[in-house]
């Protein structure tokens, strides 16, 4: 993940560059075809009861393997389930996940990252969490974790948190710590501000936005991460509709029925593709040195 | 004149590779109220380390005063609790910085930063305090108040910073401003503004204000008393005009010869040989020995105490406190 060596130059969310950063967001390429493409399956998510009317987990055995047609569009499974309501439905599941993962991860990442940069008596023991954390590949922690509370949407979701929490810690401390060194955080005490408003109103304003980059990023891997461990059968259990499950259900009847595997696949690729054109589009505008470059 | 602050053989270590280093050593002075006093010396004399035990900012764990007090106010400083020390600071004492680009926080706007200590000491309104931010700005000369209250800093020149900050600075209406080098960053015209901002609301607030600068200059033209620190300890302290008359210590004469003469008679600046010693290798006797063009043998046997040769003038120099050099 060292694409995400974002600088953490103080101040990369000050307000002076607000407006200059809209508008290099929205001038840049990559970040509006991503905008697009989350803001699309985002709206397929929400508003699937109108998009379809069949209910995801109907089964019409009558209608097994039915191949992509005009009734069912994405073609329907081995309980001839509508493939084309089950992936809209399993978007809800599955950004809902990435969502929750991500947003998460940056709370608790930007709380970890502040606190062990501002107490440096707690710095060694957090950071010392985070590496033994980081030591496991993200997706056998979240295997061990979902397998020890059970395969449920919540344990997936803390499962994937666990994962991801570490990486947004260190890069919200690695940013704190320069930024706490400044002279207005001393000025800030000098006026008698306390540890807890220093941290909230000084430090962490000035220190997330390379956090904002990561977090996009852990909502792709989050989505992907979902899918896998769905696809393993730890993940989101049937019969409910998540990217991850309809391939894993799907995987047996490949070679016959190819379709059940595509659609909910497409979706992952390009909701993973479109939060990684937002995140580079977020990078190249917040990091200065690329900025410099330009 | 009351004293304010007073500081008594305040001794300051940190933390080194080897063990405690011993930065600042017996430093001995009061500060009265409404007084202006200067402290000069190079980089690393210990200065801006006597400024920050002032305010407990030194970080808890990395520096200790294993001797000394700072007393204000019945309290002191240097063993108060976070709390005491917190309603202390940017009530009663404030400080100025050295480099205005970096003392305020540029996400938030002038109108915040300003309001922070009035809010948290005085309990103020936001719009009380917002009024009371504007008539600040107004004090310390920045045109169009009332508009430029909201921008964020950025907008502001490294001079109109550094106004800002005295404003920041004297928002409760401390009763002892530090001025930590507050002109070393900015350009000569904007010094002597700035210089004379701190002057008015010296005289106007009728606060006490140190002077921290390596400047003589601009501590003569602003103190009335200055206190000369060389290696963590002050080696003279004097009134203004006595210690520009007739310095006593040779560091001080040193320092008064390094000044470019006015009638730019001199090719090349006096420079003192030599550099401010280590404080991780203590010298034994004078610390200014080594550098001292009136080296004797006693200097580099015993150090020199800080001898009173008037009610106002102390001098730390063996040679020139002799009974019969003095006076």
């Amino acid at each position: 993940m060292t694409d995400l060596a974002v600088g953490s130059f103080p101040g990369a969310l000050a307000p002076r560059r607000r407006f200059v950063l809209l508008r290099r967001l929205a001038a840049h390429r990559s970040f509006q075809i991503g905008l697009v493409l989350v803001a699309l399956l985002a709206l397929a998510a929400i508003f699937a009861p109108f998009l379809t009317s069949a209910d995801p987990s109907a089964m019409k055995v009558r209608f097994r393997f039915r191949p992509p047609s005009a009734a069912f569009p994405f073609g329907t499974d081995n309980f001839g389930r509508d493939i084309f309501t089950r992936v809209l439905y399993g978007a809800r599941v599955s950004l809902w996940i990435g969502l929750v993962v991500a947003v998460s991860t940056g709370v608790i990442g930007a709380a970890i990252g502040v606190l062990a940069a501002q107490f440096r008596r707690l710095d060694p023991f957090l950071m010392r969490c985070m590496d033994a954390l980081m030591s496991f590949p993200a997706i056998l922690l979240a295997l061990g974790v979902t397998a020890a509370l059970g395969p449920r949407m919540d344990s997936v979701i803390i499962a994937l948190t666990v994962a991801y929490v570490p990486a947004g810690a260190r890069i919200v401390r690695a940013s704190a710590l320069v930024v706490r060194e400044l002279d207005y955080i001393a000025a800030a005490r000098i006026a008698g501000a306390s540890n807890a408003r220093i941290m909230i109103r000084h430090i962490l304003p000035n220190s997330v936005s390379p956090l904002l980059v990561h977090v996009t990023f852990v909502f792709a891997y989050a989505i992907l991460s979902e899918a896998a461990l769905s696809f393993l059968g730890v993940g989101v259990p049937p019969p409910t509709a998540s990217w991850g499950n309809i391939i894993a259900e799907g995987r047996d009847y490949a070679t016959e029925a190819w379709w059940v595997m595509l659609f909910p696949g497409l979706g992952i690729t390009l909701s993973a593709l479109g939060l990684n054109l937002l995140g580079d589009g977020l990078r190249d505008v917040l990091d200065p040195r690329l900025n410099w470059r330009a | 004149m009351s004293a304010l602050v007073s500081i008594d053989k305040l001794t300051v270590q940190f933390r080194g590779d080897r063990g405690w280093i011993t930065v600042v050593e017996d430093v001995s002075f009061a500060l009265g109220e409404g007084e202006c006093v200067g402290v000069v010396g190079e980089s690393g004399s210990g200065k801006s380390v006597t400024a920050l035990s002032m305010l407990g900012l030194h970080p808890r764990g990395a520096a200790r005063f294993p001797s000394g007090s700072i007393l204000y106010a019945g309290l002191d400083l240097l063993r108060a609790s976070q709390r005491d020390l917190r309603a202390v600071r940017g009530r009663d004492i404030a400080m100025v910085f050295q480099d205005p680009m970096s003392s305020l926080n540029p996400v938030l706007t002038i109108c915040d930063q300003i309001c922070e200590s009035l809010r948290l000491h005085q309990g103020l309104s936001r719009a009380v305090a917002r009024r009371r931010a504007i008539e600040l700005l107004d004090l310390v000369r920045i045109a169009d108040a009332a508009r430029r209250v909201d921008e964020y800093p950025h907008r502001f020149s490294g001079g109109m910073r550094q106004r800002v900050m005295i404003a920041i600075a004297i928002a409760c209406r401390p009763r002892l401003l530090i001025a930590d080098e507050p002109t070393t960053a900015l350009d000569v015209t904007i010094q002597a503004q700035i210089l004379e901002l701190l002057r008015d609301l010296h005289e106007e607030l009728g606060m006490a204000v140190l002077l921290i600068s390596h400047d003589l200059g601009v501590i003569a033209e602003f103190a009335r008393r200055v206190v000369v620190m060389y290696a963590g300890r002050i080696v003279e302290d004097a009134p203004v005009d006595v210690l520009f008359a007739s310095p006593r210590h040779p560091y001080t004469e040193g320092l008064m010869a390094s000044m470019p003469p006015l009638d730019g008679g001199a090719d090349r600046l006096y420079a003192i040989p030599g550099r401010i010693p280590d404080p991780d290798e203590p010298i034994p006797g004078c610390r200014f020995g080594p550098r001292c063009p009136h080296l004797e043998p006693v200097c580099s046997v015993s150090a020199p105490e800080l001898v009173a040769i008037s009610e106002t003038h102390r001098v730390r120099c063996t040679p020139r406190t002799r009974p019969g050099v003095r006076g």
